[in-house]
């Protein structure tokens, strides 16, 4: 029980998911919810590279846990280019207040 | 429990608690603090798993540019008139409750399942192997990869750029 196992690993990752589940519907500022996507992404991680480790699976997990690191800074980039220009045309970044596509 | 098992939980303790306070606090600069914390946990989970080029590509990538991208982020988007920057709620309480629910749900998964884990051997360095795989087996996913991210530092300057002519 408290020998650490796979499962250890995959219950933090469980909690980080959860928590960042929250995170992301119960904020209103648009740079919250991208944190809450980044916790997403890390809880994928830790299963990737603990199931890597424990389930006799070969490096493939941990390489896959490099391409979401890697997509993980493009959408970062992507999302704050985006976020920046709905500042400057509604003056804030609150996601529930910013309801049209257009001016 | 040998030192293993201490280490293991006091990275542990350290993300979640971290994680906790970057979805509760209403302060955002002290969120993406807190957030620097969780990443180092789980890097530090990483080199538990015997993943130390993972770990340190964690530290570089996440510690040093998404998070300060994030900051940079708070600090472009708003009124800076006093210290606190504060974000605003919605529904908090049943949101709590129904990730609380679903949390729940998913930690008993992974802990009931039975999982077929082979047994740990020693940890050799992954850095080789991971080269050789990386620009072998999976080649053609590195160069999309890496166009990818041309792609992406373009698009972002030019989404961020526009309207200023």
């Amino acid at each position: 029980m408290l020998e650490v196992g796979l499962n250890h690993f995959l219950i933090i990752s469980a909690i980080l998911f959860s928590l960042g589940i929250y995170g992301i519907v119960s904020r209103k500022n648009a740079i919250m919810v991208l944190m809450g996507v980044e916790l997403l992404l890390n809880a994928s991680n830790i299963n990737f590279v603990a199931f890597a480790r424990y389930g006799n699976l070969g490096i493939d997990g941990q390489i896959y846990a490099l391409f979401v690191i890697i997509l993980a800074a493009a959408e970062a980039a992507i999302a704050l280019a985006i976020v920046l220009n709905i500042y400057k045309t509604f003056s804030n970044v609150n996601i529930d207040e910013i309801d049209n596509l257009k001016e | 429990m040998n030192l293993y098992d201490y280490i293991f939980y006091l990275f542990a303790l350290l993300t979640v608690v971290s994680a906790l306070v970057v979805v509760t606090s209403k302060n955002i600069v002290h969120a993406a603090f807190s957030l620097m914390f969780t990443l180092f946990g789980i890097s530090g989970l990483y080199v538990l798993l015997g993943a130390d080029f993972i770990a340190v590509v964690q530290i570089i990538v996440y510690i040093g540019g998404i998070l300060i991208l994030l900051l940079f982020g708070v600090m472009l988007t708003n009124k800076i008139t006093n210290v606190e920057i504060k974000t605003g709620t919605i529904k908090t309480i049943p949101m709590a409750i129904i990730t609380g629910v679903f949390g729940a749900l998913l930690i008993s998964i992974m802990y009931g399942t039975k999982w077929s884990s082979a047994p740990p051997d020693n940890m050799p360095s992954t850095l080789q192997i991971l080269g050789n795989t990386l620009l072998t087996e999976y080649v053609l996913i590195f160069e999309l990869l890496g166009m990818l991210l041309l792609v992406a530092l373009i698009g972002a300057a030019s989404i961020a750029r526009r309207g200023r002519e």
